[in-house]
């Protein structure tokens, strides 16, 4: 009898196929925005952080939050928590927030994706190789500890939480109330802050994304629902955070400067 | 009448294979599984392609479409430039077979493995209520098709095959999120074994897995993620850490259930033990012990007619019989005699 059938056997082979990757579009132009945004971003910021000035605008109380909360001897009116952080100027003015930041996003579900394929080339785009002989995910040291997330987005929450006081006292200015456009870019990187850290995947599954019955939590139900919502929305988030503390930041800088002059609506 | 349209098409088996060239007619409104069987019916009526429904719904006509694996009765001709050559491979993850058809085995290996749903202890079956809500994240990976781009796609195993002994793929940790995320199901031990058995940890959340999910599954922020958080509960938070010590929970609660434990979903008319990772030690009694009580017996299962590699047979021509063999057993016929069946409920006997 003869057939044409071929049966599987035992271990085989894949197919030859000698191309790396045969994709025909640009799938790496997303991992070079990638690389490109976050490199400059993290320049901008290392040098701001390491500026030790023009961080604080005394006329309107305005505090970037790149310093915030300010706690060394620099920090003048800006210090709303003490100045018990010594001056020596390796230490941020916002040493004690800066470094749960940078782990907040370390450890970020979206980060992650973002710079493994960018940065790790692990893998850079989908069916195109990864760059590493060997993988081991993020089962051993160091990359096991990116399980820490839900930590640094409690601290998150916390350093949110001074950010919205910052931008609740700069409506205080000398003269009583006081708003101009300092204001509203304060607030409207809050909100963003705020939106950035509820979108978290950790926040959406201590809503409620743990529970195995919504219909016995149906407020945790109502609350996971809502973050779920801007859960989708992550990504954005994530890149729209990165500018408008940019911008938030070098407004700030340009008015403590004397570059420009802060725009008042009010007072 | 349409236009030709430059292709090139993988064709081999395990020996070696190479890329050949196609010129093939492509009409208004076509795909490319369309295109695949132009070419089995003109130049190359020896092509091998697995294709079923041409709907996107069966999930069987995986391939790679100029290096992106999609599925080919989905992918439209005019998505494509008239002057692009388009490249169709057999998905490269697994053993190709022959052509376009590749052995996707180790998935079904890896969905095997994984513990089936466990039923409530204090239920019968008939009893069984649940609210929309509480199913309806589960509901969503019911809609994958099994087509396993996603496993195909994944890096992990696709890039590094030595990880597929450890590494479930995205494919099965939809499957242990639906069983973990179900209202009725019993088994508390799901993350532990997602962990320590289907390799969770392995994957990065690069998220490859739900680009290319035809059933537009979020895999990766509906399943995966949510999984990596609950093994993070039980793991790697010191709060749930202190939590137990303080409250004395069962240290046992988060390990494997093993065999022969008495402890989960052992009582009543429910699967007893959930001790799947050494199911082939059982005997056949125990086998119906850990079937569901139908207040009469009911006969050992017979194996299936299958090789010594444990599968079906590809294809009749290999059988010593004619017809394929049942997949049931060869003592089962049917229709099935009313009392054979298996659905009925306890309280009609």
């Amino acid at each position: 009898m003869t057939t044409t059938a071929t049966r599987p056997v035992g271990a085989q082979a894949r197919a030859s196929i000698s191309a790396r990757t045969l994709r025909t579009d640009r799938w790496w132009i997303a991992p070079l925005i990638t690389v490109i945004g976050l490199s400059a971003w993290i320049a901008y910021a290392t040098v701001r952080v390491y500026m030790h000035k023009w961080f604080f605008v005394e006329d309107y109380h305005y505090l970037t939050p790149f310093y915030s909360p300010c706690l060394t001897d620099r920090c003048g009116e800006a210090a709303e928590f003490g100045t018990f952080l010594p001056s020596w100027w390796i230490i941020p003015e916002a040493a004690l927030t800066l470094p749960f930041l940078l782990l907040f996003r370390l450890t970020c579900y979206y980060y992650r994706k973002a710079y493994y394929r960018s940065f790790w080339l692990s893998p850079p785009a989908c069916a195109v190789p990864d760059g590493h002989k060997t993988y081991s995910g993020e089962t051993r040291f160091p990359l096991i500890f990116q399980n820490a997330h839900r930590y640094a987005f409690y601290a998150a929450g916390i350093i949110s939480v001074i950010n919205t006081w910052d931008a609740i006292k700069a409506f205080h200015s000398p003269e009583g109330f006081g708003f101009g456009l300092g204001n509203l870019i304060l607030i409207l990187n809050v909100v963003m802050l705020w939106a950035y850290t509820l979108s978290c995947h950790s926040c959406r599954h201590i809503a409620g994304g743990r529970l195995k019955h919504f219909s016995r939590h149906p407020v945790r139900y109502r609350f996971w629902t809502f973050v779920s919502k801007l859960n989708t929305r992550h990504m954005q988030l994530a890149w729209i955070t990165l500018a408008t503390l940019a911008i938030t930041d070098f407004y700030i800088m340009a008015v403590s400067a004397g570059w420009f002059g802060d725009v008042r609506f009010i007072n | 009448m349409g236009e030709k349209r430059q292709f090139k098409v993988w064709r081999g088996d395990e020996t070696g294979g190479d890329l050949q060239d196609y010129q093939v007619e492509v009409n208004e409104g076509e795909v490319v599984l369309d295109i695949i069987h132009r070419l089995q019916a003109t130049e190359a009526p020896d092509l091998a392609c697995r294709w079923n429904c041409k709907a996107g719904k069966c999930g069987s006509c995986s391939m790679e479409i100029n290096g992106m694996p999609r599925l080919g009765c989905m992918t439209r001709m005019s998505t494509f430039s008239e002057d692009e050559t388009i490249t169709v491979t057999p998905l490269r993850t697994f053993p190709v077979i022959r052509d376009l058809v590749t052995d996707v085995s180790f998935n079904y290996e890896k969905a095997r493995e994984t513990p089936a749903f466990a039923p409530p202890a204090d239920l019968a079956p008939g009893e069984y209520r649940m609210q929309q809500i509480d199913v309806e994240r589960s509901q969503e990976f019911r809609k994958c098709i099994e087509c396993f781009l996603c496993q195909n796609t994944c890096h992990v195993v696709r890039d590094h095959d030595e990880n597929k002994k450890a590494f479930s793929g995205p494919r099965t940790f939809i499957r242990a999120a639906e069983l973990d995320m179900h209202p009725l199901d019993a088994r508390e031990d799901r993350k532990t074994y997602a962990q320590q058995h289907q390799g969770l940890g392995y994957c990065n959340i690069t998220k490859c897995c739900s680009e290319v999910c035809p059933e537009h599954i979020k895999i990766t922020d509906n399943a995966i993620i949510p999984m990596k958080e609950r093994v993070v509960d039980r793991k790697y938070d010191p709060l749930v850490w202190l939590g137990s010590k303080i409250f004395r929970r069962h240290p046992d609660d988060d390990q494997l259930v093993q065999s022969g434990s008495s402890h989960a979903v052992s009582a009543g008319p429910a699967m007893t033990g959930v001790d799947l990772p050494d199911a082939h030690e059982r005997t056949e009694e125990q086998e119906v012990e850990r079937g569901v009580n139908w207040h009469r017996r009911v006969g050992p299962a017979q194996l299936p007619a299958v090789g010594a590699n444990g599968r079906l047979g590809v294809s009749e021509a290999a059988f010593d019989r004619s017809g394929a063999a049942s997949p049931f057993g060869d003592d089962v016929e049917f229709p099935m005699p009313p009392r054979d069946l298996n659905y009925a409920h306890p309280d009609q006997d």
